[in-house]
């Protein structure tokens, strides 16, 4: 049973509609102590960082045990900063942390018309350090055509760290994907992204699965 | 890349699709949902779903409607038409739409962007201008395009970037259902002075139009109905076109 974290950030409609789609058995968990039994963990979530102040305490808590405990969890969007240590959106929340690095403002390039915010399609490219750029890899990633297209609508984004395993380019370059041990985050909206989306969720539940 | 997005516009009344010219005339053009499935699997980048007569018949969007087309696609789904609450707008955003689009609604009570966008972030609220030319500027029309709302569209667009509105809808009036192509100098107009992103709407009639208001026009998304509708152009060939054209599109 995959636990779908409601914490009031969005809307989890299109996240629940791709779940029963692929098939997946999920619910909302009420309680923090739910997580216990969960296969694995999504933190969706769209809007101001603000917004996961409330998951502290004993959500927080709840999240980070199941980590500790070897739960697979994916980030989905603000789902996905919140896996950080923090973001400049709202300094004095602070992120689950458990990947290095923190959230900021992306800048665009008003002279190349490139807006902020960043929403539409762009592509999942192989980060430098990766080898051939064409290639993907990750167990999220797998079975995607070379450079896939996926949905943004976001203004912050995460530093490309050695937690990467995809990152996008608008005016600069900030981490699409990142993939520590059991840990999984997404910047873009899977439940949004047409076929690819959908790939990449299913990577998702094959990894809990597997667990 | 950031590519430009190709939008699929349904407006619907009485759950069913329909299309006029000018915002008249309007005629039957199919069920949302069978329309939806199409876009989709032609490679529509995403899916607006305009009540047309929701705001004239003060009714709420269709739920039913929206639910059935979100059912269809894992794309982003809009959905606009006599929204003019919170209330209205948690309805739709219930129903499964991504986005809300507010015109009218917008321009009586401004408040409403900003109270959306702090609930549902700016992304998710889509401002929708419907202008039409005058002798300098470009006047914005409410209520289904019945009324002039006497105000300009460039200015209006401003506001509503500044009051949290995440993306313009920006509907030419002159060229709705004509075929003439998108008025790109109004387009661009508008796209130059606000830092959101700008849909153009209104005169799409071949595939030129698009790589025109793409580059002359400044647009971020086109957005058309009738020609996708009827099936004269294909979603698919008019992606590989603009990618022909040197235009960055999802393929």
């Amino acid at each position: 049973m995959i636990a779908l974290i409601d914490y009031g950030a969005g809307n989890l409609t299109s996240v629940r509609k791709a779940l029963t789609a692929l098939g997946a058995e999920f619910t909302t968990p009420r309680s923090p102590e739910e997580l216990a039994q969960a296969s694995g963990v999504i933190v969706p979530g769209v809007g101001n960082f603000a917004a996961t102040a409330a998951l502290k305490g004993r959500w927080r808590e709840a999240i980070a045990n199941a980590v500790a405990a070897g739960t697979p969890l994916l980030g989905i969007c603000l789902g996905m900063q919140w896996l950080f240590e923090g973001s400049d959106e709202a300094p004095e929340v602070g992120g689950l942390g458990v990947l290095p690095g923190r959230v900021s403002r992306l800048h665009g390039n008003a002279e190349q018309r490139l807006k902020i915010p960043h929403v539409g399609w762009n592509a999942l490219d192989a980060p430098p350090a990766c080898g051939a750029p064409q290639t993907l890899k990750g167990r999220l990633l797998a079975g995607l055509s070379p450079q896939p297209y996926v949905y943004f609508t976001h203004s912050y984004g995460a530093p490309v760290t050695a937690d990467c395993t995809a990152s996008t380019t608008h005016a600069e370059s900030f981490a699409a994907v990142v993939e520590r041990g059991h840990v999984f985050g997404v910047q873009f909206h899977p439940e949004k992204s047409g076929d690819a989306g959908l790939q990449i969720l299913r990577n998702f539940l094959t990894v809990c699965q597997a667990c | 890349m950031l590519t430009k997005r190709i939008i699929a516009c349904m407006d619907v009344r009485d759950g069913q699709v329909v299309k006029g010219v000018q915002f008249q005339q309007l005629r039957h053009a199919g069920d949302p949902a069978e329309l939806a499935r199409r876009y989709n699997v032609e490679g529509i980048d995403e899916v607006v779903v305009l009540d047309i007569t929701a705001t004239i018949e003060t009714r709420q969007a269709l739920a039913r409607t929206i639910s059935a087309v979100a059912h269809e696609i894992f794309l982003p789904l809009t959905v606009g038409g006599g929204i003019r609450s919170e209330d209205d707008a948690a309805a739709v955003v219930d129903a499964g739409a991504d986005k809300v689009s507010l015109n009218t609604a917008a321009l009586r009570n401004p408040e409403l962007i900003t109270t959306l966008a702090r609930r549902y972030g700016s992304q998710a609220v889509i401002v929708a201008i419907d202008a039409k030319r005058r002798d300098a500027g470009f006047a914005v029309y409410v209520r289904s395009g019945t009324s002039d709302a006497a105000r300009d569209a460039v200015e209006w667009a401003r506001e509503a970037e500044s009051r949290g509105a995440g993306e313009i809808l920006l509907t030419s009036m002159d060229r709705d259902g004509t075929r003439a192509g998108f008025d790109c100098e109004m387009t661009a107009a508008v796209s130059n002075a606000v830092n959101i992103p700008v849909i153009a709407s209104g005169g799409a009639g071949g595939r030129e139009h698009f790589a025109e208001v793409f580059t002359r026009g400044c647009a971020d998304a086109a957005l058309a109905a009738s020609i996708f509708h009827y099936d004269d152009t294909r979603v698919s060939e008019l992606k590989r076109y603009l990618d022909t054209q040197g235009i960055p599109v999802r393929l």
